[in-house]
């Protein structure tokens, strides 16, 4: 199995003496949309946080490109190039829409920096418009498009997004799935964790469902779309 | 009523101590804004770097001169003394750091007491009681020295925060420390560097005072007390804030003097304290609540 870039196996986590992952594995190959699926309060953002290092891992592991991650701090998870964007949004709001790409490249990807940003500009032209306007000052939709467009500053080898269509209007949750397509059209490997089930499941290589800490359903998407226990499990029935 | 040139006179003076009291200032709201903590032992780090400085002159060396490895060292100090003491003993509560610190300045004066006792000295440098002539006033070299050094120094400041990457992490550690460590910012090692930068400014204001001043191991609480004026009249966290803030108060300082009598000096800062966060309870550049 070197075909895998990020494995999960077994993975505990939680705050303080609140478990919240409970054993949970997970696998996302080189070029592939994995959607994570479930209801508020499965663990879903506590799978993000413990994969990028923020949150402590209590037990399992975690290998990224082969080699262990679990025991990293959060800068050399990113250095390794698994990049996550927060779910809300977490952007420096009294920074520049152009400072805040920069630090996308405090890390890594810093020697291409003009070059990533123009492509980062390409991919949202909106961001070009507003570059010099305080991050803070955005709306919704354009704060979302900034932090996808900081983890590409990074040069992510695989890209967790958390909840990207969260608060966006019905138009501008239809763009960002679009996004997600192109992106990882081009290559990139994503770890989609969301609420928005069906329009994950449209992009989705695979999905996994998660309820109390574990992964209780999982396929392709097409596959997942048709399962009838998909309700069942969404709905913790 | 005075002459105009006495009231100019005055108000230049202001400008001059209040450059000095801008950058102690400065120092102590880049910590609070970065760290979100009240550093108490603001005033005894000032303590010790006029020490320092005091012991170099006794060697030989013009404080104008030792602030180029006193700085240096006290940017050292401080990043040891935040990531290896404060940054651990406090294990991330805020009520824990503040009193950390607290129990800093104490081991601090309490050293200095022991080792130095309380009694007062200063020094003296050739260009101590030169004057700068402007035609209608005369003002002191040492103070002008100190303004010109804390022009300087606000530049740099300046030109790191806005310029360098560093800088950059530093603001973008101040406001969302989640989406800094996620851009793989290493947020342990930016508070220190910020303690560290706040402890050299604290080193170089030491530098400049001390030619027109004097030292004990109180000497700092002084200044702190006006520090502590300015950050909140500036806005907490603000360095602009801090900057125009200090020269404010040494302004209102100097011309209360004037006014009311030298003794009474410290009754218009205080006033004037009241009055700008009656009209505005985030200070001059504090972000609305």
């Amino acid at each position: 199995m070197d075909e895998v870039l990020l494995s999960v196996r077994g993975l505990v986590a939680g705050y303080g003496q609140t478990q919240v992952l409970r054993g949970l594995d997970l696998d996302v190959a080189p070029g592939e949309i994995v959607a994570v699926l479930g209801s508020n309060g499965v663990g879903k953002t506590t799978l993000n946080k413990a994969l990028s290092g923020v949150v402590r891992v209590g037990a399992g592991e975690i290998r990224f490109g082969g080699e262990r991650i679990d025991a990293l701090a959060p800068p050399a998870i990113v250095a390794a190039g698994l990049i996550h964007v927060p779910e809300g949004r977490r952007i420096f709001p009294d920074m520049s829409v152009q400072e805040n790409l920069e630090l996308g490249s405090f890390r890594r990807g810093k020697p291409n920096r003009a070059a990533n940003l123009e492509r980062v500009y390409a991919t949202f032209p909106r961001l070009r418009e507003r570059r010099g306007q305080s991050a803070g000052t955005l709306s919704g939709g354009e704060q979302q498009m900034l932090a996808i467009g900081r983890g590409m500053m990074g040069e992510p080898r695989l890209l967790i997004l958390d909840e990207p269509s969260l608060g966006l209007s019905p138009l501008l949750v239809e763009e960002m799935f679009a996004l997600i397509g192109r992106l990882n059209a081009d290559g990139l490997a994503i770890l989609l964790v969301e609420q928005n089930v069906m329009q994950s499941l449209a992009v989705a290589t695979r999905a996994h469902v998660l309820e109390n800490g574990r992964i209780v359903l999982s396929g392709t998407g097409a596959e997942l779309a048709q399962n009838p226990d998909l309700e069942k499990a969404y709905l913790g029935m | 009523m005075f002459s105009p040139d006495i009231v100019i006179a005055a108000v230049l003076n202001g400008l001059l101590t209040g450059a000095v009291y801008a950058l102690v200032s400065v120092a102590l709201t880049l910590v609070y804004g970065v760290l979100h903590i009240i550093n108490f032992a603001h005033g005894a780090i000032l303590t010790a770097a006029m020490f320092a400085a005091f012991f170099a002159h006794q060697a030989g060396i013009d404080p104008l001169l030792s602030v180029l490895f006193i700085a240096p060292a006290f940017f050292a100090l401080g990043y040891a003394v935040q990531r290896w003491i404060i940054g651990p003993a406090s294990h991330g509560d805020d009520r824990n750091i503040l009193l950390v610190t607290l129990g800093l300045s104490i081991v601090i004066e309490n050293v200095l007491l022991a080792a130095f006792r309380s009694d007062t000295r200063s020094i003296d440098v050739p260009y101590g009681f030169s004057v700068v002539d402007l035609g209608f006033v005369f003002l002191p070299m040492p103070r002008v020295i100190a303004f010109g050094v804390t022009c300087v120094v606000a530049a740099l400041l300046w030109a790191l925060l806005t310029r360098t990457d560093t800088g950059k992490a530093i603001r973008a550690v101040a406001k969302e420390k989640l989406g800094a460590s996620l851009v793989g910012i290493d947020v342990t090692h930016i508070y220190a560097v910020t303690f560290g930068i706040g402890a050299a400014c604290l080193a170089v204001a030491a530098c400049v005072l001390l030619p027109s001043y004097y030292v004990n191991p109180r000497v700092g609480t002084a200044y702190v007390l006006v520090a502590f004026t300015v950050v909140v009249l500036g806005g907490m966290g603000s360095v602009p804030g801090a900057m125009i803030g200090g020269l404010l108060i040494g302004v209102v300082e100097s011309l209360s003097g004037l006014y009311f009598g030298e003794s009474l000096g410290q009754l218009g800062i205080f006033l004037i304290f009241i009055l700008v966060l009656l009209v505005r309870p985030t200070g001059l550049f504090g972000a609305r609540a």
